[in-house]
């Protein structure tokens, strides 16, 4: 696969290529500000954008109006975007028209390196990577009750769902057995009201649309 | 050598300074009486009134303001070039600069003078040239007077010896009532030293409280100057942990990050290293990241990124989504504050916050933070057991309770025992 990364800080765009190099993908374009990145993408056309939120000239939201424009305009290079901290309105704004090809990570998930690369590849796949705290504080911000209908564990199980996770991923992390996790999912949305639907990612929709992240 | 030294010593000490001293108490004297032929034409007008009232009556309306006014807006323009020749005084002969009183309201236009007229600043300066003046000037009197005095004996022998031998200093000769008289002269000489002293001391207090500012004036602008610079104390620490925050950012924060990267690269490319090596770098992996978490919750005590770029609502939303209870956060601002009530703001959030966490045994909380006219009013809640206390161990409490009132903001914690505990705090934030 084709990536391309824009990344003011020098030593965490060396280490991002460097991780995804070992991960077999091949980096057209490395950048430092978005107006580079449009400019690379218009080139390379890449499969994904890997962006980071703050950059020059502003520091403030240049990232995410440049992954914007990529959504809008190439609609097969997929975004995932890397941020120093959680601020759930890009996610929202990323997420609201189209939830596959999307990731909005923490700069230090970085590090995870084999957890890193496979969640680009999943986002490059046209899959979805929220990182956890994105995904608690979208939860924090919905205050409905149907939340509060959930047991503990079915609450983790959601966190983890909307996180991007398949079954087996969940299964994992909570050390339960898959059909127990599915059990979970199950009673999750009788309890939301969500009627069942086929494919993966229209759970994930399914489970943002409870967030608030995107309304019907 | 060492004669005279000793007695420079011993003689001079005393009188040292005594010459500007009596300078001041000289120059007070016309300054003091430069101003007392108007109070005498103004008690003279006043006591001629009853006589004018004789006039007849159109004169009499014509000539009797005229004798009064004319002496009192005299006055008006007399006093502050006296204060003026005063404060001079006192600045060149002992080097005290007297403070002055707050003029207020700008400019040197109509209403200032009006103001400057009705202000009590105005009439305390009169009442010193009018009523302590004149008495000072005696008193300057006096004390020159002593001076002469005390000059004159002490140097008996030599009038005796200068002048030519006629009149009543020939007839004093020699004698021991000339000894008598010297040493009369000498004592004086000591007590001038400590009349001039008292009389400058009494004048010098005088002037300062009627010709400086009033005691209330004084702690108005103590109080204007205290919170000035309390107000740029505070945001000149609120800007250095600012700058710290980004310090650490761009550069321990991605050094650590790059370094973990590259740890977790080493773990997972390279294959066929010993079972002791692979450990090792495991280790050196855990740690960086773990280095990287403490520095992050460190930044966030600091002042958070998120603070300063999004505001309030991004910021306190981050803060309830890293605890393990469910909060809800309402954060409901047309405007943001400013940094400094944002920062206090956030803190009393965080640390109230962490307060349920560690002792209320809550299930839930709420924040909600609104800004009400010209406060922001921030109240955090939760459905605990209650019993905080602020006087009692809570110095979590304490510290929220100081760090509001840096901001003249106010503190309250109401929770019963038995709960809930809600803690509504308000900050004054300006339009």
């Amino acid at each position: 696969m084709r990536a391309v990364i824009a990344e003011d800080s020098l030593l965490l765009r060396i280490g991002v290529v460097k991780v995804l190099e070992a991960a077999g993908f091949e980096m057209c374009a490395q950048v430092a500000d978005a107006e580079g990145l449009l400019a690379a993408v218009e080139e390379h056309r890449p499969d994904i954008a890997v962006v980071d939120v703050r950059m020059p000239p502003g520091f403030t939201d240049e990232g995410v109006r440049a992954a914007m424009v990529i959504r809008h305009q190439y609609r097969r290079t997929a975004v995932l975007l890397l941020s120093q901290y959680v601020e759930e309105r890009y996610a929202a704004e990323l997420l609201a028209a189209n939830t596959s090809g999307v990731g909005y990570l923490l700069k230090q998930r970085v590090a995870d390196v084999e957890e890193f690369a496979e969640a680009v590849r999943r986002v490059a796949a046209g899959g979805t990577a929220l990182d956890p705290q994105v995904v608690a504080q979208l939860l924090v911000r919905r205050h409905s009750d149907p939340l509060d209908r959930l047991t503990p564990r079915e609450r983790e199980v959601l966190e983890l769902m909307a996180g991007g996770r398949s079954n087996s991923g969940i299964a994992a992390e909570l050390v339960v057995s898959e059909s127990a996790v599915a059990k979970h999912i199950n009673s999750i949305f009788t309890k939301l009201d969500l009627p069942k639907a086929d494919a993966d990612h229209r759970r994930v929709l399914a489970v943002l649309r409870f967030l608030g992240v995107v309304t019907a | 050598m060492q004669l005279t030294t000793w007695l420079r010593l011993v003689l001079g000490r005393p009188f040292r300074g005594a010459g500007h001293r009596t300078a001041l108490v000289a120059a007070g004297l016309p300054l003091h009486l430069a101003a007392v032929p108007l109070w005498l034409w103004l008690a003279g007008a006043m006591a001629g009134v009853p006589a004018l009232t004789a006039l007849p009556v159109l004169l009499a309306l014509l000539v009797i303001p005229l004798v009064i006014a004319l002496p009192v807006l005299l006055t008006l323009v007399v006093t502050p070039l006296l204060t003026v020749g005063q404060r001079r005084r006192y600045r060149a002969l002992v080097g005290k600069d007297l403070p002055r009183p707050a003029v207020r309201g700008p400019g040197r236009n109509w209403t200032s003078a009006v103001r400057r007229l009705t202000g009590r600043a105005l009439w305390r300066q009169v009442c010193y040239h009018a009523v302590a003046g004149p008495l000072f000037a005696l008193l300057d009197l006096a004390v020159l007077a002593v001076w002469a005095a005390a000059l004159v004996a002490a140097s008996l022998y030599v009038w005796i010896w200068a002048l030519p031998p006629q009149g009543w200093v020939t007839d004093l000769g020699y004698t021991t009532q000339a000894v008598y008289i010297t040493a009369g002269g000498l004592a004086l000489l000591f007590l001038g030293l400590r009349l001039t002293g008292a009389l400058v001391r009494l004048e010098t207090r005088a002037a300062e409280i009627l010709l400086g500012p009033s005691r209330t004036e004084k702690l108005a602008r103590r109080v204007a100057d205290l919170a000035e610079s309390r107000t740029g104390v505070l945001d000149a620490a609120d800007a250095e942990r600012r700058r710290i925050e980004r310090d650490l950012h761009d550069g321990a924060q991605q050094r650590l990050v790059s370094l973990a990267v590259n740890l977790g690269l080493a773990r997972s490319t390279l294959g066929d290293l010993p079972e002791d090596a692979r450990k090792v770098i495991d280790e050196a992996h855990r740690e960086a990241k773990e280095a990287i978490a403490e520095l992050n919750d460190l930044v966030r005590g600091l002042h958070p990124a998120v603070l300063e770029d999004r505001g309030l609502d991004a910021a306190l939303s981050g803060v309830a989504a890293r605890l393990p209870i469910p909060v809800r956060v309402a954060v409901d601002l047309p405007r943001r504050p400013s940094p400094t009530v944002e920062a206090v703001a956030y803190f009393v959030v965080s640390e109230a916050l962490t307060n349920v966490v560690k002792h209320a045994q809550a299930a839930r909380a709420d924040v909600t933070v609104e800004r009400i006219g010209e406060t922001l009013l921030v109240v955090v809640a939760d459905d605990g057991a209650g019993g905080a206390d602020l006087a009692a161990g809570g110095t979590g409490l304490a510290g929220l309770a100081k760090r509001v009132a840096s901001v003249d903001g106010t503190f309250s914690c109401r929770s019963p025992a038995g709960g809930p505990t809600v803690v509504t705090v308000e900050l004054p934030c300006a339009p």
